[in-house]
């Protein structure tokens, strides 16, 4: 582990290395994070099939690359599929449990997260996939430092994607509904906002952001049918770690996230790069507690 | 409730069970065929290579009955194989061969697709004294704990990247340096396979007195190695390893490409069936890939011919194979040695056939094929092809390269 750190303080440039990497991948977390805790903010569905979503937008993204269409020309149609597929399991399963204790809706959509997984497996095998767009790839430093152009290409994106839902919730009535739907929900039926249908167009609307992040994962990480796990838990992670309605949260844990868990990687091996993942969960839950006690010894 | 209605109820309940016990006495030989059987995934993460596997058992099967079948005690019998699928889950590897014996009446059995599945059946074979002659599990750990009923035509795990650390001692000692010198870096994934892989690499690594600068360990649901392959940039090793499963070497193959990395020499498991040439293009020349067969070996025997004979016949018989795959040769091979065990015992006699297995001594088109005591084939190398231009050609151990081996590796 030293020798690691001093690999890092003797030859800084690896630290740009780490750093870029991290940041990549973190904007996808954050992507998949945000759309989260719009669900679970909104509606107060947990949902655990957030990585199987993920996954099943990187399979759409990848399967259309195989048909010769670029996967980023596949990113909006996978937007698209997904948002579709969104409001269907809304329709069939979520409007069923919404209302229900939290369990119920754990169960269910911790059941759709296994269906999914293996369905995908059905469908297109166990392999790893990756979609290639065949960008060029840069080095700098003589080799030290090497990026992708798909992964900046991947990160504007990202960025872009965040500022249009952020301007959509602000401005729309539609994403005005959906606030008004968070503060309260019977205030907002009572004033005229069909709730069930602000509920499906969130749940639809999460699922199109996972299918964003899927694309933009397939073309720079690897994806395979039962990786949605590892997303769920980063996204559950972040949204803890930042709340639900602070996108600016959701983007410094994500970002933060995808760094550390390169350094984690970096210093203490690949074994511990998930494992710092889930480290962080245990740590900002203690947090959390830690706060909350405070907060009931003042009131108190 | 009238008892003369009762009757023919009870009796008919009685005729089904009485079938159902009679049935599986037989079963194992039903008339003049001798049923094999194997649980081996259709579905699940392991349904690719079971598939594969499958086609090795069936083109086998096919090519003794065409050729006759199996003598034994002077009558002609031909095989048939029984399958279930175990859907990739060891557990229900278990419970089908349970059902395969108690139920089915099979004695002879064949191998699962995976170390796991395989560690999960050969309980069951040792409890009932049934023998199975496996060709897809390649763990160490199979042949330690001293069954008696399990043999393996294939080599084992440690032997999987051993060879690239000979050659790269090799390749030091030709350029003027100690082959102590070599530095190597390496990521295995944590699995029982992987870590065999690994262990026989460290093995012989100590033997050359050579330096691991880097031994990191990938989790299952890797998806990325950046950060090692950051360290390896930082460290610059001589030789580069790296194994896990298919979905280890997909994503190694796509993050030093990505990433540029320019070890004079890596190695890794499962090129082929990550498919990684045609997913990654020239990036992956040079890499090295130990195999357990390859087509341009000089193997024969009297059924499929050559090793390039059986290719040929495998592509013709199957659709969609652009290179026939080690795991199918391995499954053939496997039929072979039943063959040729239940014709030594002249005995369908599960004991006796046992024997003859454990006092088999033949050469396939897969290889030679000699089981040591714990079960193991000891009679057969792993071999190293190199992938240049787009093909896999063998460049070790020298006795079988068909093309010199390419060093340094330039990244592309």
């Amino acid at each position: 582990m030293w020798d690691n750190i001093s690999i890092l303080t003797a030859a800084p440039v690896f630290n740009i290395q780490l750093i870029l990497d991290g940041l990549f991948i973190g904007s996808t977390f954050a992507l998949a994070a945000y759309g989260l805790a719009l669900v679970w903010g909104v509606m107060n569905v947990k949902n655990l099939a957030q990585g199987d979503f993920v996954i099943m937008g990187g399979y759409i993204a990848w399967w259309l690359g195989k048909q010769g269409i670029h996967p980023l020309w596949g990113l909006p149609i996978s937007i698209v599929v997904m948002f579709t597929f969104g409001w269907l399991v809304y329709v069939t399963i979520i409007r069923r449990v919404i209302d229900k204790d939290m369990f119920t809706s754990l169960l269910a959509t911790f059941g759709l997260a296994i269906v999914l997984a293996q369905a995908l497996n059905l469908m297109f095998g166990p392999e790893v996939q990756t979609a290639e767009s065949d960008f060029a790839i840069r080095s700098y430093f003589d080799n030290s430092v090497t990026v992708a152009d798909i992964k900046l290409v991947a990160f504007a994106l990202c960025g872009v994607l965040a500022v249009v839902v952020v301007l959509f919730m602000k401005n729309s009535r539609m994403g005005q509904a959906i606030r008004a739907t968070a503060q309260d929900a019977r205030a907002a039926r009572v004033m005229g906002i069909d709730t069930d249908k602000v509920y499906a167009f969130t749940f639809s609307l999460n699922a199109a952001i996972c299918g964003a992040a899927g694309a933009l994962i397939s073309m720079i990480w690897v994806i395979q049918p039962f990786y949605g796990i590892g997303h769920s838990i980063r996204s559950f992670v972040i949204v803890t770690a930042a709340g639900f309605g602070n996108l600016g949260g959701v983007i410094m844990a994500g970002l933060g996230l995808g760094v550390m868990e390169q350094y984690g990687g970096f210093v203490l091996g690949a074994e511990y790069q998930q494992a710092c993942v889930v480290g962080l969960l245990v740590a900002v839950l203690i947090y959390r507690q830690l706060e909350m006690r405070r907060h009931r010894q003042v009131v108190q | 409730m009238n008892t003369k209605r009762l009757i023919p109820v009870v009796a008919a309940t009685l005729a089904v069970a009485g079938l159902a016990f009679a049935g599986p006495a037989q079963a194992k030989v039903e008339g003049d065929t001798i049923i094999l059987g194997s649980a081996i995934s259709f579905t699940g993460k392991y349904s690719t290579n079971g598939i594969h596997a499958k086609n090795g058992y069936d083109i086998g099967v096919a090519k003794i009955n065409a050729m006759g079948g199996v003598k034994v005690g002077g009558k002609s019998y031909k095989l048939k194989i029984q399958y279930y699928d175990d859907e990739s889950t060891p557990l229900r590897t278990a419970q089908l061969l349970e059902r395969l014996v108690n139920q089915d009446g099979v004695k002879y059995f064949l191998g699962p697709y995976s170390s796991a599945t395989t560690k999960a059946a050969a309980p069951i074979i040792e409890k009932y004294k049934v023998p199975m002659i496996e060709a897809e599990g390649a763990s160490r750990s199979l042949f330690n704990k001293g069954y008696k009923y399990l043999f393996a035509v294939l080599s084992t795990s440690e032997q999987y990247l051993a060879s690239s650390i000979g050659l790269a001692a090799e390749i030091a000692e030709k350029n003027g340096k100690k082959a102590s010198d070599v530095k190597i870096a390496m990521a295995f994934e944590n699995d029982p396979f992987s870590l065999d892989v690994r262990a026989g690499v460290l093995e012989d690594a100590k033997k050359y007195g050579m330096k691991v600068v880097i031994d990191d360990k990938m989790p299952r649901d890797l998806n990325d190695i950046s950060s090692t392959l950051t360290k390896v940039k930082a460290l610059k090793p001589d030789l580069l390893l790296l194994s896990g499963h298919s979905k280890g070497a997909a994503t190694g193959a796509r993050q030093i490409k990505e990433m540029k990395i320019d070890v004079p020499m890596i190695a890794l498991t499962h090129c082929e069936a990550a498919k990684i040439t045609s997913k990654f293009g020239a990036s992956t020349n040079d890499f090295l890939c130990p195999t357990q067969w390859a087509p341009t070996l000089t193997y024969k025997d009297k059924y499929f011919g050559t090793a390039a004979d059986y290719d040929k016949e495998f592509k013709k018989t199957f659709d969609g194979y652009k290179n026939v795959p080690y795991q199918s040769a391995q499954a053939t091979a496997s039929v072979l040695v039943w063959k040729d065990a239940f014709e030594r015992a002249n005995s369908l006699d599960p004991e006796k056939v046992r024997d003859a297995i454990a006092a088999t001594d033949m050469e396939t088109f897969y290889g030679g094929i000699k089981f040591a005591p714990e079960g193991n084939n000891i009679a057969k190398p792993m071999v190293l092809r190199q992938i240049q231009n787009g093909e896999y050609n063998v460049v070790a151990p020298s006795k079988w390269a068909s093309h010199p081996v390419n060093w340094p590796r330039k990244a592309q």
